[in-house]
Protein backbone atom coordinates (compact mmCIF):
# COMPACT_ATOMS: atom_id res chain seq x y z
CA UNK A 1 0.00 0.00 0.00
CA UNK A 2 3.08 2.20 0.49
CA UNK A 3 4.15 1.47 -3.09
CA UNK A 4 0.65 2.60 -4.05
CA UNK A 5 0.80 6.37 -2.12
CA UNK A 6 4.40 6.76 -3.90
CA UNK A 7 3.04 5.80 -6.76
CA UNK A 8 -0.06 8.45 -6.96
CA UNK A 9 2.60 11.23 -5.68
CA UNK A 10 5.09 9.81 -8.74
CA UNK A 11 2.08 10.33 -11.09
CA UNK A 12 1.36 13.84 -9.66
CA UNK A 13 4.99 14.81 -9.79
CA UNK A 14 4.77 13.45 -13.41
CA UNK A 15 1.73 15.32 -14.44
CA UNK A 16 3.17 18.40 -12.70
CA UNK A 17 6.06 18.29 -15.65
CA UNK A 18 3.99 17.51 -18.24
CA UNK A 19 1.32 19.76 -17.61
CA UNK A 20 2.89 23.01 -20.38
CA UNK A 21 3.63 20.91 -23.30
CA UNK A 22 -0.49 20.23 -23.11
CA UNK A 23 -1.35 24.04 -22.75
CA UNK A 24 0.04 24.85 -26.13
CA UNK A 25 -1.99 21.90 -27.15
CA UNK A 26 -5.05 22.48 -29.92
CA UNK A 27 -7.53 21.28 -27.74
CA UNK A 28 -9.21 17.65 -27.16
CA UNK A 29 -11.65 18.32 -30.39
CA UNK A 30 -8.39 18.07 -32.60
CA UNK A 31 -6.95 15.09 -30.50
CA UNK A 32 -10.38 12.85 -31.00
CA UNK A 33 -10.36 13.66 -34.49
CA UNK A 34 -6.57 13.07 -35.13
CA UNK A 35 -6.30 9.95 -32.73
CA UNK A 36 -9.68 8.70 -34.13
CA UNK A 37 -11.17 8.08 -30.72
CA UNK A 38 -11.65 9.21 -27.13
CA UNK A 39 -10.50 8.02 -23.54
CA UNK A 40 -13.55 8.21 -21.03
CA UNK A 41 -11.75 8.29 -17.49
CA UNK A 42 -14.42 5.33 -15.75
CA UNK A 43 -14.45 4.86 -11.47
CA UNK A 44 -14.42 0.78 -10.76
CA UNK A 45 -17.34 1.49 -7.86
CA UNK A 46 -19.20 4.87 -7.96
CA UNK A 47 -22.51 3.48 -7.09
CA UNK A 48 -25.07 4.08 -9.75
CA UNK A 49 -22.92 7.19 -11.61
CA UNK A 50 -20.21 4.67 -13.01
CA UNK A 51 -19.31 1.48 -12.34
CA UNK A 52 -17.15 -1.89 -13.76
CA UNK A 53 -19.26 -4.99 -15.13
CA UNK A 54 -16.07 -6.80 -15.49
CA UNK A 55 -14.38 -7.97 -18.62
CA UNK A 56 -12.72 -4.03 -19.31
CA UNK A 57 -16.44 -3.12 -19.56
CA UNK A 58 -18.09 -0.22 -17.65
CA UNK A 59 -21.40 1.45 -16.80
CA UNK A 60 -23.81 3.93 -15.19
CA UNK A 61 -25.74 7.24 -15.31
CA UNK A 62 -22.45 9.46 -15.93
CA UNK A 63 -20.71 6.38 -18.22
CA UNK A 64 -24.25 6.63 -20.22
CA UNK A 65 -24.25 10.18 -20.55
CA UNK A 66 -20.64 10.35 -21.97
CA UNK A 67 -21.49 7.76 -24.43
CA UNK A 68 -23.91 10.02 -25.80
CA UNK A 69 -22.10 13.16 -25.52
CA UNK A 70 -19.42 11.40 -27.34
CA UNK A 71 -21.46 10.06 -30.06
CA UNK A 72 -22.45 13.65 -30.78
CA UNK A 73 -18.83 14.56 -30.67
CA UNK A 74 -18.59 12.06 -33.20
CA UNK A 75 -21.41 13.71 -35.32
CA UNK A 76 -20.09 17.23 -35.15
CA UNK A 77 -16.62 16.09 -36.40
CA UNK A 78 -18.08 14.42 -39.19
CA UNK A 79 -16.30 11.34 -37.65
CA UNK A 80 -17.75 8.04 -39.44
CA UNK A 81 -16.70 6.08 -36.12
CA UNK A 82 -14.98 6.49 -32.98
CA UNK A 83 -13.25 4.26 -30.95
CA UNK A 84 -13.83 4.77 -27.06
CA UNK A 85 -11.95 3.41 -24.64
CA UNK A 86 -12.21 2.55 -20.65
CA UNK A 87 -9.43 4.02 -18.05
CA UNK A 88 -10.35 3.28 -14.63
CA UNK A 89 -9.38 6.20 -11.99
CA UNK A 90 -9.71 7.03 -8.46
CA UNK A 91 -9.94 9.88 -6.55
CA UNK A 92 -6.35 10.17 -6.21
CA UNK A 93 -5.14 10.51 -9.71
CA UNK A 94 -8.37 11.29 -11.97
CA UNK A 95 -7.04 14.82 -12.20
CA UNK A 96 -3.59 14.49 -12.78
CA UNK A 97 -4.61 11.67 -15.10
CA UNK A 98 -6.94 14.44 -17.03
CA UNK A 99 -3.85 17.21 -16.95
CA UNK A 100 -1.56 14.60 -18.52
CA UNK A 101 -3.87 13.87 -21.35
CA UNK A 102 -4.07 10.33 -20.25
CA UNK A 103 -7.78 10.52 -20.24
CA UNK A 104 -9.73 12.91 -22.34
CA UNK A 105 -13.65 13.02 -20.08
CA UNK A 106 -14.15 11.67 -16.67
CA UNK A 107 -17.60 10.22 -16.20
CA UNK A 108 -17.49 9.07 -12.46
CA UNK A 109 -18.33 10.62 -9.36
CA UNK A 110 -15.95 13.98 -9.28
CA UNK A 111 -17.85 16.81 -6.68
CA UNK A 112 -17.06 20.09 -8.76
CA UNK A 113 -16.08 22.45 -6.05
CA UNK A 114 -13.25 25.54 -6.04
CA UNK A 115 -10.55 24.11 -5.37
CA UNK A 116 -10.70 21.58 -8.66
CA UNK A 117 -11.79 24.31 -11.14
CA UNK A 118 -8.36 25.61 -10.37
CA UNK A 119 -7.09 22.43 -12.08
CA UNK A 120 -9.55 21.03 -14.12
CA UNK A 121 -13.18 22.12 -16.19
CA UNK A 122 -16.46 20.61 -15.31
CA UNK A 123 -19.31 20.07 -17.29
CA UNK A 124 -23.08 21.50 -16.76
CA UNK A 125 -23.97 20.03 -13.23
CA UNK A 126 -25.40 16.66 -14.17
CA UNK A 127 -25.77 14.97 -10.94
CA UNK A 128 -26.31 16.60 -7.39
CA UNK A 129 -25.33 14.51 -4.12
CA UNK A 130 -26.80 14.54 -1.06
CA UNK A 131 -24.81 13.44 1.70
CA UNK A 132 -26.75 11.41 4.56
CA UNK A 133 -26.50 8.39 6.78
CA UNK A 134 -27.17 5.06 6.46
CA UNK A 135 -27.79 3.01 10.35
CA UNK A 136 -29.21 -0.40 10.95
CA UNK A 137 -33.16 -0.50 10.68
CA UNK A 138 -33.47 -1.80 14.31
CA UNK A 139 -30.91 0.66 15.80
CA UNK A 140 -33.47 3.26 16.66
CA UNK A 141 -31.43 6.38 15.10
CA UNK A 142 -32.80 8.67 13.17
CA UNK A 143 -31.05 11.69 13.55
CA UNK A 144 -26.69 13.09 13.49
CA UNK A 145 -27.66 14.06 17.16
CA UNK A 146 -28.03 10.65 18.54
CA UNK A 147 -24.30 9.76 17.20
CA UNK A 148 -22.67 11.45 20.06
CA UNK A 149 -20.08 8.58 21.42
CA UNK A 150 -21.25 6.68 18.72
CA UNK A 151 -18.59 4.77 16.08
CA UNK A 152 -19.72 6.35 12.84
CA UNK A 153 -18.45 5.12 9.75
CA UNK A 154 -16.95 6.78 6.70
CA UNK A 155 -14.86 6.27 3.81
CA UNK A 156 -10.92 7.53 3.78
CA UNK A 157 -9.88 9.74 1.00
CA UNK A 158 -13.89 11.73 0.69
CA UNK A 159 -15.39 14.81 1.47
CA UNK A 160 -17.48 13.46 4.26
CA UNK A 161 -14.90 12.66 6.34
CA UNK A 162 -14.14 16.88 6.79
CA UNK A 163 -17.92 16.83 6.59
CA UNK A 164 -18.14 15.52 9.60
CA UNK A 165 -15.13 17.23 11.71
CA UNK A 166 -17.27 20.75 10.60
CA UNK A 167 -20.07 19.11 12.44
CA UNK A 168 -18.36 17.56 15.29
CA UNK A 169 -17.14 21.04 15.64
CA UNK A 170 -19.98 23.07 15.12
CA UNK A 171 -22.66 20.94 17.12
CA UNK A 172 -20.14 20.01 20.09
CA UNK A 173 -20.96 16.26 19.59
CA UNK A 174 -18.18 13.93 19.54
CA UNK A 175 -17.89 10.74 16.94
CA UNK A 176 -15.55 8.10 17.09
CA UNK A 177 -14.54 7.97 13.68
CA UNK A 178 -13.63 4.56 12.23
CA UNK A 179 -12.28 5.02 8.17
CA UNK A 180 -13.03 1.99 5.71
CA UNK A 181 -10.46 2.12 2.53
CA UNK A 182 -13.40 1.87 -0.10
CA UNK A 183 -17.06 2.01 0.44
CA UNK A 184 -17.43 -1.85 0.52
CA UNK A 185 -14.80 -1.64 3.36
CA UNK A 186 -17.21 1.31 5.29
CA UNK A 187 -20.05 -0.46 4.43
CA UNK A 188 -18.83 -3.88 6.21
CA UNK A 189 -18.17 -1.62 9.51
CA UNK A 190 -21.60 -0.85 9.70
CA UNK A 191 -22.42 -4.29 8.63
CA UNK A 192 -20.42 -6.21 11.52
CA UNK A 193 -21.00 -3.72 14.08
CA UNK A 194 -18.06 -2.03 14.28
CA UNK A 195 -20.10 1.54 13.40
CA UNK A 196 -23.68 2.38 14.53
CA UNK A 197 -23.66 4.96 11.35
CA UNK A 198 -22.32 5.41 7.97
CA UNK A 199 -22.29 8.86 6.56
CA UNK A 200 -21.72 8.96 2.59
CA UNK A 201 -23.19 10.47 -0.69
CA UNK A 202 -26.43 9.22 -0.48
CA UNK A 203 -26.29 7.47 -4.29
CA UNK A 204 -23.39 4.96 -2.86
CA UNK A 205 -25.47 4.25 0.38
CA UNK A 206 -28.46 3.38 -1.56
CA UNK A 207 -26.64 1.00 -3.84
CA UNK A 208 -24.72 -0.57 -0.55
CA UNK A 209 -28.00 -1.18 0.75
CA UNK A 210 -29.16 -2.28 -1.99
CA UNK A 211 -26.48 -4.83 -2.87
CA UNK A 212 -26.33 -6.22 1.19
CA UNK A 213 -27.19 -9.86 1.80
CA UNK A 214 -30.42 -8.27 3.85
CA UNK A 215 -31.74 -4.76 2.33
CA UNK A 216 -34.34 -4.68 4.72
CA UNK A 217 -31.99 -4.00 7.77
CA UNK A 218 -30.92 -0.85 6.84
CA UNK A 219 -32.15 2.64 6.33
CA UNK A 220 -31.06 5.98 5.18
CA UNK A 221 -32.24 8.70 8.18
CA UNK A 222 -31.67 11.54 9.18
CA UNK A 223 -31.30 15.49 7.92
CA UNK A 224 -29.27 16.15 4.49
CA UNK A 225 -25.64 17.09 5.94
CA UNK A 226 -24.35 18.15 2.63
CA UNK A 227 -25.34 19.09 -1.03
CA UNK A 228 -22.59 18.52 -3.83
CA UNK A 229 -22.85 19.23 -7.47
CA UNK A 230 -21.25 15.89 -9.19
CA UNK A 231 -20.13 16.79 -12.96
CA UNK A 232 -18.45 15.11 -15.58
CA UNK A 233 -15.12 16.62 -15.87
CA UNK A 234 -12.65 17.74 -18.66
CA UNK A 235 -9.43 19.46 -19.41
CA UNK A 236 -9.12 23.30 -18.20
CA UNK A 237 -9.19 26.19 -21.14
CA UNK A 238 -10.37 23.93 -23.78
CA UNK A 239 -13.45 26.29 -24.52
CA UNK A 240 -14.47 24.53 -27.89
CA UNK A 241 -14.85 20.83 -26.07
CA UNK A 242 -16.58 22.11 -23.26
CA UNK A 243 -18.99 23.44 -25.55
CA UNK A 244 -19.64 20.63 -27.03
CA UNK A 245 -19.98 18.75 -24.10
CA UNK A 246 -22.24 21.15 -22.71
CA UNK A 247 -24.20 21.58 -25.71
CA UNK A 248 -24.96 17.68 -25.67
CA UNK A 249 -25.83 17.51 -22.04
CA UNK A 250 -28.07 20.68 -22.14
CA UNK A 251 -30.16 18.84 -25.51
CA UNK A 252 -30.67 16.02 -23.20
CA UNK A 253 -31.82 18.10 -20.31
CA UNK A 254 -34.06 20.42 -22.48
CA UNK A 255 -35.88 17.37 -24.15
CA UNK A 256 -36.64 15.49 -20.56
CA UNK A 257 -34.65 12.45 -22.08
CA UNK A 258 -31.74 12.88 -19.28
CA UNK A 259 -34.41 11.99 -16.57
CA UNK A 260 -35.30 8.40 -18.75
CA UNK A 261 -31.37 7.69 -18.62
CA UNK A 262 -31.67 8.89 -14.70
CA UNK A 263 -34.80 6.22 -14.39
CA UNK A 264 -32.89 3.41 -15.86
CA UNK A 265 -29.56 3.51 -13.83
CA UNK A 266 -31.23 4.52 -10.65
CA UNK A 267 -34.52 3.38 -10.17
CA UNK A 268 -34.86 0.05 -12.53
CA UNK A 269 -32.34 -2.98 -11.77
CA UNK A 270 -28.69 -2.78 -12.35
CA UNK A 271 -26.12 -5.66 -14.21
CA UNK A 272 -24.04 -6.81 -12.72
CA UNK A 273 -26.37 -8.01 -9.70
CA UNK A 274 -29.73 -6.59 -11.39
CA UNK A 275 -30.60 -5.33 -8.09
CA UNK A 276 -32.34 -1.50 -8.00
CA UNK A 277 -30.71 1.21 -6.68
CA UNK A 278 -33.88 2.95 -5.91
CA UNK A 279 -33.09 6.52 -5.39
CA UNK A 280 -35.36 9.11 -6.61
CA UNK A 281 -33.46 12.06 -8.14
CA UNK A 282 -33.29 14.60 -5.60
CA UNK A 283 -34.81 18.19 -6.08
CA UNK A 284 -30.82 19.69 -6.04
CA UNK A 285 -30.95 17.62 -8.90
CA UNK A 286 -33.79 18.17 -11.01
CA UNK A 287 -33.10 22.14 -10.56
CA UNK A 288 -29.91 21.48 -12.22
CA UNK A 289 -31.60 19.72 -15.08
CA UNK A 290 -33.51 22.53 -15.54
CA UNK A 291 -31.64 25.51 -15.29
CA UNK A 292 -28.10 23.95 -16.56
CA UNK A 293 -25.15 25.39 -14.44
CA UNK A 294 -21.77 24.13 -13.33
CA UNK A 295 -21.54 26.29 -10.01
CA UNK A 296 -18.98 24.57 -7.81
CA UNK A 297 -20.18 22.95 -4.61
CA UNK A 298 -19.79 26.30 -2.49
CA UNK A 299 -22.51 28.28 -4.25
CA UNK A 300 -24.99 25.49 -3.00
CA UNK A 301 -23.39 25.50 0.60
CA UNK A 302 -23.79 29.78 0.77
CA UNK A 303 -27.79 29.13 -0.41
CA UNK A 304 -28.48 26.15 2.46
CA UNK A 305 -26.59 28.81 4.87
CA UNK A 306 -29.11 31.56 3.47
CA UNK A 307 -32.47 29.33 3.79
CA UNK A 308 -31.48 26.84 6.85
CA UNK B 1 7.68 24.21 -9.01
CA UNK B 2 6.25 27.81 -9.20
CA UNK B 3 2.78 27.00 -8.06
CA UNK B 4 3.69 25.21 -4.88
CA UNK B 5 1.91 25.68 -1.67
CA UNK B 6 3.85 24.72 1.43
CA UNK B 7 1.44 27.00 3.80
CA UNK B 8 -1.31 23.44 3.16
CA UNK B 9 0.47 22.46 6.19
CA UNK B 10 -0.83 25.98 8.03
CA UNK B 11 -4.22 25.62 7.21
CA UNK B 12 -7.30 24.73 9.96
CA UNK B 13 -8.37 21.41 9.10
CA UNK B 14 -11.87 22.79 9.93
CA UNK B 15 -12.42 26.05 7.97
CA UNK B 16 -8.96 25.52 5.48
CA UNK B 17 -8.16 29.24 7.10
CA UNK B 18 -3.98 29.63 7.53
CA UNK B 19 -2.75 29.99 10.86
CA UNK B 20 0.18 32.07 11.67
CA UNK B 21 2.05 29.66 14.22
CA UNK B 22 1.24 26.92 12.16
CA UNK B 23 0.12 24.95 15.12
CA UNK B 24 -3.93 24.92 15.62
CA UNK B 25 -4.90 25.98 19.85
CA UNK B 26 -8.19 25.47 21.43
CA UNK B 27 -9.08 22.57 20.25
CA UNK B 28 -8.47 23.49 16.51
CA UNK B 29 -5.82 21.10 14.67
CA UNK B 30 -4.14 22.56 11.56
CA UNK B 31 -2.80 19.61 8.79
CA UNK B 32 0.82 19.48 10.44
CA UNK B 33 -0.64 19.19 13.51
CA UNK B 34 -2.09 16.32 12.17
CA UNK B 35 0.78 14.71 9.77
CA UNK B 36 3.00 14.82 13.39
CA UNK B 37 0.09 13.07 14.80
CA UNK B 38 -0.19 10.78 11.96
CA UNK B 39 3.90 10.24 12.57
CA UNK B 40 3.35 9.08 15.92
CA UNK B 41 0.99 6.54 14.93
CA UNK B 42 2.83 5.09 12.65
CA UNK B 43 5.92 4.91 14.54
CA UNK B 44 3.85 3.73 17.37
CA UNK B 45 2.72 0.55 14.95
CA UNK B 46 6.32 0.21 13.87
CA UNK B 47 7.54 -0.17 17.37
CA UNK B 48 5.60 -2.30 18.72
CA UNK B 49 4.95 -4.89 15.46
CA UNK B 50 8.70 -4.88 15.29
CA UNK B 51 9.12 -6.08 19.42
CA UNK B 52 6.58 -8.82 18.59
CA UNK B 53 8.12 -9.67 15.57
CA UNK B 54 11.31 -10.07 17.20
CA UNK B 55 9.92 -12.25 20.38
CA UNK B 56 7.85 -14.48 17.70
CA UNK B 57 10.54 -14.43 15.09
CA UNK B 58 13.45 -15.58 16.77
CA UNK B 59 11.44 -18.23 19.08
CA UNK B 60 10.16 -19.48 15.62
CA UNK B 61 13.40 -19.28 13.71
CA UNK B 62 14.97 -21.43 16.90
CA UNK B 63 12.39 -23.93 16.94
CA UNK B 64 13.20 -24.69 13.36
CA UNK B 65 17.02 -25.27 14.75
CA UNK B 66 16.42 -28.15 17.37
CA UNK B 67 16.63 -31.68 16.86
CA UNK B 68 12.93 -32.16 18.08
CA UNK B 69 10.86 -33.12 15.03
CA UNK B 70 7.50 -31.45 16.43
CA UNK B 71 9.18 -28.14 17.24
CA UNK B 72 10.78 -28.03 13.96
CA UNK B 73 7.53 -28.72 12.67
CA UNK B 74 5.55 -26.28 14.86
CA UNK B 75 7.96 -23.35 13.49
CA UNK B 76 7.93 -24.42 9.89
CA UNK B 77 4.25 -24.30 10.05
CA UNK B 78 3.96 -20.97 11.88
CA UNK B 79 6.63 -19.19 9.12
CA UNK B 80 4.69 -20.85 6.07
CA UNK B 81 1.10 -19.83 7.35
CA UNK B 82 2.13 -16.22 7.91
CA UNK B 83 4.62 -15.68 4.90
CA UNK B 84 2.19 -16.50 2.21
CA UNK B 85 -0.94 -14.97 2.93
CA UNK B 86 -0.70 -11.15 1.82
CA UNK B 87 0.10 -8.38 4.79
CA UNK B 88 -2.85 -6.79 3.46
CA UNK B 89 -5.48 -9.68 3.36
CA UNK B 90 -3.56 -10.84 7.37
CA UNK B 91 -5.25 -7.37 8.31
CA UNK B 92 -8.51 -7.55 6.99
CA UNK B 93 -8.68 -11.47 8.51
CA UNK B 94 -7.53 -9.84 11.93
CA UNK B 95 -10.31 -6.88 11.85
CA UNK B 96 -13.07 -8.50 10.03
CA UNK B 97 -13.03 -12.01 10.39
CA UNK B 98 -11.28 -13.30 13.30
CA UNK B 99 -13.64 -10.80 15.72
CA UNK B 100 -16.69 -12.68 13.64
CA UNK B 101 -15.30 -16.15 14.71
CA UNK B 102 -14.29 -14.69 18.12
CA UNK B 103 -16.63 -12.37 19.46
CA UNK B 104 -14.51 -11.17 22.31
CA UNK B 105 -11.92 -10.08 19.81
CA UNK B 106 -14.70 -7.14 19.05
CA UNK B 107 -13.99 -4.64 21.94
CA UNK B 108 -9.96 -4.97 20.92
CA UNK B 109 -8.78 -1.32 19.78
CA UNK B 110 -8.24 -1.83 15.89
CA UNK B 111 -4.30 -0.92 16.85
CA UNK B 112 -3.56 -3.93 18.89
CA UNK B 113 -5.09 -6.04 16.35
CA UNK B 114 -2.69 -4.29 13.48
CA UNK B 115 0.59 -4.55 15.31
CA UNK B 116 -0.45 -8.05 16.06
CA UNK B 117 -0.88 -8.62 12.17
CA UNK B 118 1.97 -6.54 11.28
CA UNK B 119 4.07 -8.03 13.82
CA UNK B 120 3.43 -11.98 13.07
CA UNK B 121 3.86 -11.41 9.35
CA UNK B 122 7.12 -9.73 10.27
CA UNK B 123 8.03 -12.32 12.70
CA UNK B 124 7.37 -15.31 9.80
CA UNK B 125 10.14 -13.58 7.79
CA UNK B 126 12.76 -12.70 11.06
CA UNK B 127 12.18 -16.64 11.51
CA UNK B 128 13.58 -17.58 8.30
CA UNK B 129 16.74 -15.34 8.74
CA UNK B 130 17.06 -16.80 12.45
CA UNK B 131 17.07 -20.07 10.91
CA UNK B 132 19.33 -19.29 8.54
CA UNK B 133 21.89 -17.66 10.83
CA UNK B 134 21.72 -20.20 13.30
CA UNK B 135 22.37 -22.78 9.66
CA UNK B 136 25.22 -21.29 8.87
CA UNK B 137 27.60 -21.78 11.35
CA UNK B 138 29.34 -24.82 11.60
CA UNK B 139 27.99 -28.27 13.12
CA UNK B 140 30.56 -28.62 14.96
CA UNK B 141 30.09 -25.36 17.09
CA UNK B 142 26.71 -27.18 18.45
CA UNK B 143 28.62 -30.26 18.66
CA UNK B 144 31.34 -28.99 20.60
CA UNK B 145 28.94 -27.41 23.05
CA UNK B 146 26.95 -30.32 23.77
CA UNK B 147 30.24 -32.41 24.25
CA UNK B 148 31.26 -29.80 27.01
CA UNK B 149 27.89 -30.86 28.76
CA UNK B 150 25.37 -27.32 27.82
CA UNK B 151 22.33 -28.41 27.94
CA UNK B 152 20.30 -27.54 24.48
CA UNK B 153 19.08 -24.16 25.70
CA UNK B 154 22.11 -23.91 27.14
CA UNK B 155 23.98 -24.10 23.58
CA UNK B 156 21.97 -21.79 22.38
CA UNK B 157 22.12 -19.19 24.89
CA UNK B 158 25.68 -19.41 24.63
CA UNK B 159 27.43 -20.72 21.80
CA UNK B 160 25.00 -20.39 19.00
CA UNK B 161 22.75 -17.22 19.41
CA UNK B 162 25.48 -14.90 19.95
CA UNK B 163 26.89 -15.68 16.90
CA UNK B 164 24.08 -15.88 14.65
CA UNK B 165 22.67 -12.86 15.47
CA UNK B 166 25.75 -11.01 14.98
CA UNK B 167 25.53 -12.89 11.61
CA UNK B 168 21.43 -11.87 10.60
CA UNK B 169 22.27 -7.67 11.77
CA UNK B 170 22.14 -6.44 8.21
CA UNK B 171 18.73 -8.47 7.20
CA UNK B 172 17.45 -7.63 10.17
CA UNK B 173 18.11 -3.54 9.56
CA UNK B 174 16.25 -4.64 6.45
CA UNK B 175 13.39 -6.55 8.11
CA UNK B 176 13.24 -3.07 10.59
CA UNK B 177 13.24 -0.84 7.99
CA UNK B 178 10.63 -3.09 5.69
CA UNK B 179 8.06 -2.66 9.14
CA UNK B 180 8.19 0.88 9.13
CA UNK B 181 7.12 0.65 5.24
CA UNK B 182 4.07 -1.84 5.67
CA UNK B 183 3.07 0.04 8.77
CA UNK B 184 0.94 2.05 6.02
CA UNK B 185 -1.50 -0.76 5.06
CA UNK B 186 -2.59 0.09 9.01
CA UNK B 187 -5.03 2.86 7.03
CA UNK B 188 -7.13 0.31 5.94
CA UNK B 189 -8.33 -0.61 9.42
CA UNK B 190 -8.94 2.90 10.13
CA UNK B 191 -5.40 3.85 12.17
CA UNK B 192 -4.96 7.68 11.58
CA UNK B 193 -1.44 7.25 10.16
CA UNK B 194 0.58 8.66 7.79
CA UNK B 195 -0.75 6.79 4.78
CA UNK B 196 -4.69 7.53 5.89
CA UNK B 197 -3.29 11.55 6.54
CA UNK B 198 -2.03 11.25 3.45
CA UNK B 199 -4.89 9.71 1.58
CA UNK B 200 -7.03 12.58 3.09
CA UNK B 201 -5.23 15.46 3.92
CA UNK B 202 -4.43 15.40 -0.46
CA UNK B 203 -8.38 15.40 -1.05
CA UNK B 204 -9.33 18.11 0.98
CA UNK B 205 -6.40 20.41 0.35
CA UNK B 206 -6.29 19.63 -3.29
CA UNK B 207 -2.37 19.72 -2.62
CA UNK B 208 -1.09 16.50 -3.21
CA UNK B 209 2.01 17.12 -4.13
CA UNK B 210 3.05 18.96 -0.87
CA UNK B 211 0.94 16.43 1.04
CA UNK B 212 2.99 13.08 -0.39
CA UNK B 213 6.27 14.97 -0.49
CA UNK B 214 5.57 15.76 3.47
CA UNK B 215 4.42 12.47 4.42
CA UNK B 216 7.54 10.44 2.07
CA UNK B 217 9.88 12.39 3.95
CA UNK B 218 8.70 11.25 7.60
CA UNK B 219 8.50 7.66 6.42
CA UNK B 220 12.30 8.16 5.27
CA UNK B 221 13.21 9.87 8.44
CA UNK B 222 11.56 7.09 10.42
CA UNK B 223 13.04 4.07 8.36
CA UNK B 224 16.50 5.72 8.14
CA UNK B 225 16.81 6.41 11.65
CA UNK B 226 16.38 2.98 12.63
CA UNK B 227 19.01 1.87 9.98
CA UNK B 228 21.27 3.90 12.12
CA UNK B 229 20.43 2.94 15.38
CA UNK B 230 20.69 -0.94 13.69
CA UNK B 231 24.07 0.31 12.39
CA UNK B 232 25.21 1.66 15.83
CA UNK B 233 24.29 -2.26 17.48
CA UNK B 234 26.05 -3.83 14.77
CA UNK B 235 29.31 -1.48 15.52
CA UNK B 236 29.15 -1.96 19.34
CA UNK B 237 28.65 -5.86 19.65
CA UNK B 238 31.23 -6.87 16.68
CA UNK B 239 33.66 -9.03 17.70
CA UNK B 240 36.71 -8.43 15.85
CA UNK B 241 37.78 -12.07 13.48
CA UNK B 242 34.32 -13.46 14.67
CA UNK B 243 32.47 -12.99 11.33
CA UNK B 244 34.92 -14.47 8.42
CA UNK B 245 34.17 -11.53 6.43
CA UNK B 246 34.03 -9.15 8.88
CA UNK B 247 37.50 -6.76 7.59
CA UNK B 248 35.69 -3.27 8.88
Amino acid sequence: MNTKSIFSAALIVAALAATPAFAQDSGTLKKIKDSGGATMGVRESSGGLSFTLGDGKFAGFHVDLCERVLADIRKQLGMSQMNIKFQPVTSQNRIPLMQNGTIDIECGSTTNNTARQKDVAFAVTTFVEEVRIAVKANSGITSIGQLNGKNVATTTGTTSVQLLRKHERANGVDFKEVFGKDHADSFLLLESGRADAFVMDSQILAGLIAKSKTPGDYKIVGEILNVEPINIMMRKDDPAFKKAVDDSLIKLMKSGEIAKIYDKWFLQPIPPANVRIGLSPSDATKAAWANPNDKPAEDYTKKCTANC
Amino acid sequence: MANWDWQVFCKNTIDGEVVSSCFGSGGDITYLDWMLSAWGWTVSVSLLSLAVALVFGSLMGILRTTPSRSLVFLGNAWTELFRNIPLLVQIMLWYHVLPALIPALKDVPSFLLVVAALGLFTSARISEQVRAGIQSLPRGQRMAAQAIGFTLPQTYRYVLLPMAFRIIIPPLTSESMNIVKNSSVAFAVSISELTLFALQAQEETSRGIEIYLGVTALYFITAFAINRVLHFIEQRVQVPGLIAAGGK
